[in-house]
């Protein structure tokens, strides 16, 4: 597994030193003072410097790394669901059981590998007794909006986000203790697949695919990036326990996911009235910003591989 | 202000307010916007509005260290002088400064004091709604402090700011905070006008300040 992680680790150092290297000799050419464009692409590849960095020691401390930092990840994105929605005053104890309760016991579980409470404890007993709280409150001022939001909320930002880490509590025969790579290979095609949609959506972008929802998604962008994602997820198939075709079919379900998990959370920024979730990242607006793909494509990647691929 | 010796106290006060700012940003990730002002290391009174006792920590959290070493929040005495642990609280180590809304010796005129501050060069946060607002209103009035103080002495800048989200993340009876992203929006200064009115000055401040709030329909 050391030899697959340094190629990985050296491959996307490469690829961010040529953006950086990209980016600084087109600001370089350009009239001063900077397009907006230029000044957040510069942000944004600085960001992914950051994020890399972040996930590469996380990796390197496994199980450990890799649930704190998808519980924080939760927390963060939590936080910006719950500020963009509509909350009122009898709401405040079912907020903080979400923030205290449910992201820490969601974690272990996914820690202790407990699957069968893992799958269910949001799903069934969080989205049955929530709604039980907020009603012996007493106040039911827009009280199935406000439901419907905390659901939503602990669904995207807690139950989606831990089947990541979950990914490492599968047993896939002849893959054991690489099961790191699994989340690696993930999270690669689905960024992998945004930054590819973007560039291509840049370059030949023109029809687009929902002038309501999200301006910015193109159908260009769509394709090109959908494909060239999945040609990706079979380069990377020696790190994963697929074979090249099985990766990119697994890979182009994964960026599809995602693809449709950016309109989601566009669709929901649009209804709220706002542009970016939060500030928690420069150039990149808030935590859910970055993770809106990976938080629908998690899951499904997760049980295609547990299903398939575990006995 | 206390028995304790000048280097603990300085170092408790320090101390604290960097721990409190921590606090705030993992709490509220709070993040500042200067939308007509700027940070500087002038004489100043931030005014802002107030809907819970967390309010002046995440102002002073997007102050810079230099800064918050020398500006003081204005804090009701009925409150917080009513114990010795809350005097200890609020004076020593949050150096707030107290004042009595019902005052009747000469020594306890809430301007006299304030403005004994100012002349030490510091600056001051002030919520000139004079008390927590707990309606469904956005700003209560404001009382008459911020003129009084503007016309004693007219050099010190006064920065409107506007606190969002603190009344969801800390509401009223409460003393968990639930983490809700908040910012401040720090305007442009606010000057009595030539032969301005009390009333008319206390109004247009009001009114600058509640312009500042950046999603209105928001604070319900």
């Amino acid at each position: 597994m050391r030899h697959d992680i340094s190629i990985l680790i050296i491959g996307l150092l490469a690829v961010l030193t040529t953006a950086s290297i990209v980016a600084a000799i087109l600001c370089a050419r350009a009239p001063k003072p900077l397009s907006s464009t230029l000044v957040n692409l510069t942000q944004r590849i600085n960001a992914w410097w950051v994020m890399v960095a972040l996930m590469t020691v996380a990796f390197f401390f496994g199980r450990y790394g890799m649930t704190i930092l998808f519980a924080l990840i939760s927390f963060a994105a939590l936080r910006e669901f719950v500020t963009l929605t509509h909350t009122s005053r009898s709401d405040h104890w079912v907020l903080l059981g979400m923030f205290g309760i449910i992201i820490p016991f969601q974690y272990w579980l996914v820690w202790t590998a407990w699957y069968g409470l893992f799958v269910i404890f949001i799903p069934v007993y969080c989205f049955l007794l929530m709604p039980a709280i907020t009603a012996l409150h007493g106040d039911t001022e827009r009280f199935l909006e406000r439901i419907a939001a905390q659901q939503w909320a602990v669904m995207i930002s807690v139950y989606c986000v831990s089947h990541v880490p979950a990914l490492l509590t599968l047993d896939v025969p002849g893959f054991e203790g690489r099961n790191l790579l699994l989340i690696a290979f993930l999270i690669i095609v689905v960024q992998g697949s945004d930054v590819l949609q973007y560039i291509f959506g840049k370059l030949l972008g023109k029809h687009r695919f929902s002038p309501t929802v999200s301006p910015s998604k193109t159908w260009e962008g769509l394709i090109g990036g959908l494909v060239s994602a999945s040609l990706l997820g079979a380069l990377l198939s020696f790190v994963t326990p697929f074979s090249p075709l099985q990766a990119a079919c697994v890979a182009f379900v994964a960026c599809s996911m995602g693809f449709l998990g950016g309109l989601v959370a566009s669709a929901i920024k649009r209804d709220q009235g706002v542009k970016d979730w939060g500030h928690l990242i420069e150039g990149h607006g808030g935590m859910m910003d970055r993770t809106d793909s990976l938080v629908f494509a998690a899951p499904i990647f997760f049980h295609i591989v547990r299903y398939f691929w575990t006995v | 202000m206390s028995k304790l010796s000048l280097k603990t106290f300085t170092m408790l006060q320090t101390a604290t307010s960097v721990g409190l700012s921590v606090l705030a940003w993992v709490v509220t990730g709070v993040r500042p916007i200067w939308n007509g002002s700027l940070p500087s290391d002038r004489q100043r009174i931030y005014f802002a509005n107030h809907t819970s006792h967390g309010d002046f920590i995440l102002l002073s959290a997007c102050l810079s260290e230099k800064e918050r070493a020398i500006t003081h929040a204005v804090a009701a005495g009925e409150y917080w002088g009513k114990s010795r642990l809350r005097r200890f609280i609020a004076e020593d180590m949050l150096s707030s400064v107290l004042i009595n809304r019902q005052w009747t010796r000469p020594e306890e005129n809430p301007i006299e004091i304030m403005l004994s501050v100012l002349d030490q060069g510091h600056s001051l946060i002030l919520f000139p709604e004079g008390t927590r607002n707990m309606t469904d209103q956005p700003l209560l009035a404001f009382r008459s402090g911020l003129y009084n103080l503007s016309m004693a002495r007219p050099q010190v800048e006064l920065i409107p700011c506007w606190i969002e989200n603190m009344s969801r993340v800390l509401p009223k009876g409460q003393f968990l905070p639930v983490p809700l992203l908040c910012r401040v929006v720090f305007g442009a200064p606010v000057t009595v006008a030539p032969g301005e009115e009390r009333r008319a000055f206390l109004d247009r401040a009001h009114t600058t300040l509640l312009a500042l709030n950046p999603r209105p329909e928001r604070d319900d």
